[in-house]
């Protein structure tokens, strides 16, 4: 995720367009959209990806996958570069299962750039932003900052 | 025990330690990583959830409760590098209706986590 040359500040449909490999290609993550601090990202709905075979349910893993690097992302962009951070907590609330064979639609905001700590939020829905699947809370600790 | 789809695409396998409890395993693979020379934080944290759940399930035993996540939350305090990663979690307390429960992650040493998580789970009997 390094070896590109990104243009100034950060555009996630090339970084997702450019990127080879690593975890989040292997669960199908994909690019949807952002803006100036948030990012959308897509987990499809993909049979290998199920938690509960018996009911078709999502597990839980790839949607913390999936918010791990919509959030991320979030970071960039309010940041306006590409620049190193680590996840440093994150808090996820099941609100409800995914509906089984529905896309995962994840939202990843930054509300919060400190010095050292970038504070992040969002939400994961399946088609219906206002009935969400989980809610999630977060920091990432900025990798670049002088200590 | 049969896996589930998420837990073979993460290459977990279940075993118990030298006290007899849950223990999960994941070898590196390259579908494991997030930034060059790391675990992603989301596989680390979707086997936290597993061994978590590996050790509310033991904890039960015959209990046939339904357990539903409710929440969550995952500490990262190492970077996982590119090798074998082990996790194990504790029952906290089990309760009617809520279990609370910990999971943590290492790599080389048992005693220097790489990341852990508590959960809480809804029992439904």
């Amino acid at each position: 995720m390094t070896a590109f040359s990104l243009p100034p500040g950060f555009d996630p449909a090339r970084f997702f367009a450019a990127r080879i490999g690593g975890h989040g290609s292997r669960l199908g993550i994909g690019y949807q959209a952002h803006g100036a601090d948030w990012c959308e990202l897509l987990l499809p709905f993909r049979d290998d990806l199920v938690g509960d075979p018996a009911r078709g349910v999502l597990a839980s893993g790839p949607i913390v996958t999936l918010m791990d690097m919509a959030t991320s992302v979030g970071v960039w962009l309010k940041r306006g570069a590409f620049l190193p951070h680590a996840t440093l907590d994150l808090r996820l609330d099941y609100l409800r299962p995914a509906t089984a064979g529905r896309t995962v639609v994840g939202r990843g905001e930054c509300y919060r750039v400190a010095r050292q700590v970038a504070f992040v939020r969002g939400i994961a829905h399946d088609g219906d932003p206002d009935d969400p699947v989980a809610h999630v809370a977060g920091t990432f600790m900025l990798l670049d900052a002088a200590a | 025990m049969t896996l589930s789809p998420y837990a073979e695409l993460l290459g977990l396998t279940f075993d118990t330690d030298d006290r007899g409890h849950p223990i999960v395993t994941m070898p590196f693979a390259g579908d494991l990583l997030g930034r060059p020379g790391f675990l992603h934080g989301g596989a680390i944290g979707g086997m936290l959830e597993m061994a978590a759940w590996a050790a509310l399930r033991a904890a039960l035993g015959d209990d046939h409760a339904t357990i539903k996540p409710i929440n969550v939350t995952i500490d990262y305090m190492r970077g996982g590098r590119e090798r074998t990663t082990f996790a194990g979690g504790t029952v906290t307390r089990l309760g009617a209706r809520i279990a609370n429960v910990t999971a943590t992650a290492w790599q080389d040493d048992r005693d220097r986590p790489i990341a852990a998580a508590h959960l809480n789970y809804l029992l439904k009997r």
